[in-house]
């Protein structure tokens, strides 16, 4: 084994062929060279960093520090940006109940972006669970699943996804999780475009000659899903995964300022902007940061997925 | 043509049983008693009992249903708890104004996003066209609650003794009011549908007040909408841009604007005679979708700029266990929602013939 790889080596090196790429290395190369995708990739990185980090990122602690001094509503205070130094340094100020904004924008970090990626996550298995079958099976098991999903679809999401935690919160999940009704809502409500996306997959592919090839030697049935039809959905999931994330948490965001998202007094962007709202007139500043934070973050996820549809989709023309 | 709708409003059929049946199950399962929800204090075992027998809440959950169906076949939604009338009624009076908001935001997403989205592809890679699209991409990103909220300090509390000052809240300036049409044209003693209809229009009060010819009112209502339609009609503005422009580069690309452009034409004659007339198509579909999706922001809008619309009401209702109205607001805008979808896929069978015979 060992001879033989010291023998090829010179050869392969003499040679000078390209490396042999992917399909996937070559969507990466595209997608590195793609400007939205860089940016949204640089921001994701920086929230992901300072969602692991909030511990040592926030300055005080986001639910139980309180202003010794009783102050509210202060204005962000940066000693290195001319704050006076007698002044308790806050670096997005202090707001309503006299805690740092900072620290509570910080942190709320993690759990907007868990929303995004476990709603999403339950929708694409579940979507692509029901897609698969609907389109696999045929028949009244597709037409049932499907006319179903038209029926979820006929419901504007977000309306859709406040019904459901009105239902959702009540029953035993709310005992588990007081988040887990939001979750479970946004995730159902995000489930028919997978499940569209992955049966119209199914669908163009099954009469294939190659899947029909695999069928005639006896490959079973589970592995030419897996290994044959699923891996061709993979794009446009991978895509609309991407922008479904930030859709999630848009409308986590959009439940949280109804109240129907995380309790207080955990921080939650959307609830920190409906908890600050008769601060607008006095203290707009206490507005600006969580909701410059939900568009920062949504921006970064919009961008990454234009980005990952201009790498993976070859039909697109990179030049435009 | 007429194959092609038949077709469609047969497979509107099922989707609209399930809705119905949807809306039913979802409040249905929503716990609690609304008996205690409604009641409160004064909730006992014999007065709850009543509620339940004056409600109907007693039976067997499959007669509520079929009793249900069969009242909304003869167009009964039934009578909302927490205020004692029929949900119809509550609809005619708040559904107009969340009719007028989501207007306004289309009407503005479309006169700003379609001529954004012409200029950058027409001006192809210059600042504009950059500038556009990073304005779209931040667009679709800005949560409207958000923004409506920035943009009611700005206008309402910065700019408050300029001229640029506009109104944040509520439907008109408190003092200026408008009398239904009903009353203005005498008609008091319609019934049934005619007067659903004109109480309908009448609760439109930009309508109401154009239709009157009272100006100053017309003036002020449009004022009141200026905001809250700017914050629902961003996100539906930024994606109509972007569509417009890639769907205009798209179509820019064909053979055919080739010859035009070979036999001579301007270039704005090739834009707009050749090419907008097939990049406009793909439009009419994501305008139907956006309106669709409007009235889900609706209640955010409603609820930040504190206006009388079915949105605030629907939510409220959800708190407060008050299964006829939510069951029938839900209903309805599901039905706005497929209809609007109706109306634009047999607008687009009209504009693309290969629709049609497939």
């Amino acid at each position: 084994m060992q001879a033989t790889r010291t023998r090829l080596t010179p050869i392969a090196i003499s040679r000078p062929v390209a490396p042999p790429r992917s399909l996937w290395r070559d969507a990466l190369r595209h997608l590195l060279r793609n400007h939205s995708a860089q940016i949204g990739l640089f921001i994701l990185s920086v929230l992901l960093l300072v969602a692991i980090f909030a511990p040592v990122i926030a300055t005080h602690d986001p639910i139980e520090f309180r202003d010794p001094n009783n102050l509210r509503r202060t204005p962000p205070c940066i000693h290195l940006l001319g704050c006076p130094q007698n002044q308790p340094e806050h670096i997005f100020g202090l707001d309503s109940n006299g805690r740092d904004l900072f620290s509570r924008v910080v942190y709320a970090t993690r759990v907007s972006l868990f929303i995004g990626v476990a709603t999403i996550t339950f929708a694409i298995v579940v979507g692509t669970l029901l897609g698969a079958v609907s389109g696999y099976l045929g028949g009244w098991v597709d037409n049932i699943i499907m006319r179903f999903m038209d029926v979820l679809l006929a419901f504007p999401s977000l309306l859709l996804a406040i019904a459901l935690v009105a239902v959702l919160r009540q029953l035993i999940l709310a005992g588990l999780s007081p988040l887990l009704p939001a979750l479970f809502a946004i995730g159902i409500v995000a489930i028919p475009v997978y499940a569209r996306i992955v049966r119209s997959s199914v669908l163009s592919i099954k009469e294939q000659d190659y899947v029909l090839a695999d069928r005639a030697i006896g490959v079973p049935e589970s592995r030419i899903l897996f290994h044959t039809v699923l891996p061709n959905a993979l794009t446009p999931l991978i895509v609309q995964g991407t922008l479904g994330i930030a859709t999630a948490i848009l409308d986590a965001a959009a439940l949280g300022f109804l109240g129907l998202g995380q309790p207080p007094p955990y921080p939650e962007w959307g609830r920190m902007l409906s908890d600050e709202r008769s601060s607008v007139v006095n203290a707009p500043y206490l507005l600006i940061f969580p909701g410059a934070a939900i568009a920062i973050t949504v921006l970064a996820f919009n961008l990454l997925g234009d980005g990952l549809r201009d790498a993976l989709d070859p039909r697109l023309n990179r030049q435009v | 043509m007429i194959r092609f709708l038949t077709r469609r409003i047969i497979s509107i059929i099922p989707v609209l049983a399930g809705i119905i049946f949807v809306t039913f199950v979802i409040v249905r399962s929503i716990p609690g008693d609304p008996c205690v929800a409604m009641l409160g204090e004064k909730a006992n075992q014999r007065t709850c009992e009543a509620f339940r027998e004056r409600y109907g809440l007693n039976d067997n959950v499959v007669v509520q249903f079929v009793r249900y169906a069969g009242n909304l076949v003869g167009g009964d939604l039934g009578s909302s708890i927490r205020l004692g009338r029929p949900v119809g009624d509550i609809l005619l009076e708040r559904l107009p104004m969340t009719l007028e908001l989501s207007v306004g935001a289309m009407l503005f997403a479309v006169l700003v996003g379609v001529p954004l989205g012409i200029i950058s592809a027409y001006r192809h890679r210059s600042i504009i066209d950059a500038a556009t699209m990073v304005g779209a991409n931040v667009g679709v990103s800005i949560p409207i609650f958000w923004l409506g909220l920035m943009l009611a300090a700005f206008f309402g509390v910065v700019l408050r003794d300029t001229p640029f000052y506009l109104p944040t809240g509520s439907r008109l300036t408190p003092g200026v009011s408008i009398p239904p049409l009903l009353q203005t044209w005498h008609l008091q003693n319609l019934e049934g549908l005619p007067r659903a209809v004109i109480t309908f229009v009448s609760n439109m009060v930009t309508v109401n007040a154009l239709l009157t010819g009272r100006f100053n009112v017309l003036g002020d209502a449009l004022k009141h909408l200026i905001l809250p339609s700017v914050a629902l009609g961003t996100i539906p503005l930024s994606i109509i841009a972007r569509l417009t422009r890639s769907s205009l580069l798209e179509v820019m690309g064909n053979d055919y604007i080739r010859t035009a452009r070979a036999k001579g034409l301007g270039e704005r004659m090739v834009l707009f005679r050749h090419a907008m007339r097939n990049a406009l198509l793909p439009l009419v579909t994501v305008i139907g979708l956006q309106f669709g999706s409007l009235l889900g922001g609706a209640v955010l809008t409603e609820t930040v700029f504190d206006l009388p619309g079915v949105g605030k009401f629907l939510v409220e209702s959800i708190f407060a266990r008050d299964y006829p109205v939510v069951q029938g607001f839900t209903l309805v805008i599901a039905l706005i929602f497929i209809l609007v979808n109706f109306i634009v896929d047999v607008s687009y069978a009209y504009l693309d013939p290969r629709i049609r015979l497939n």
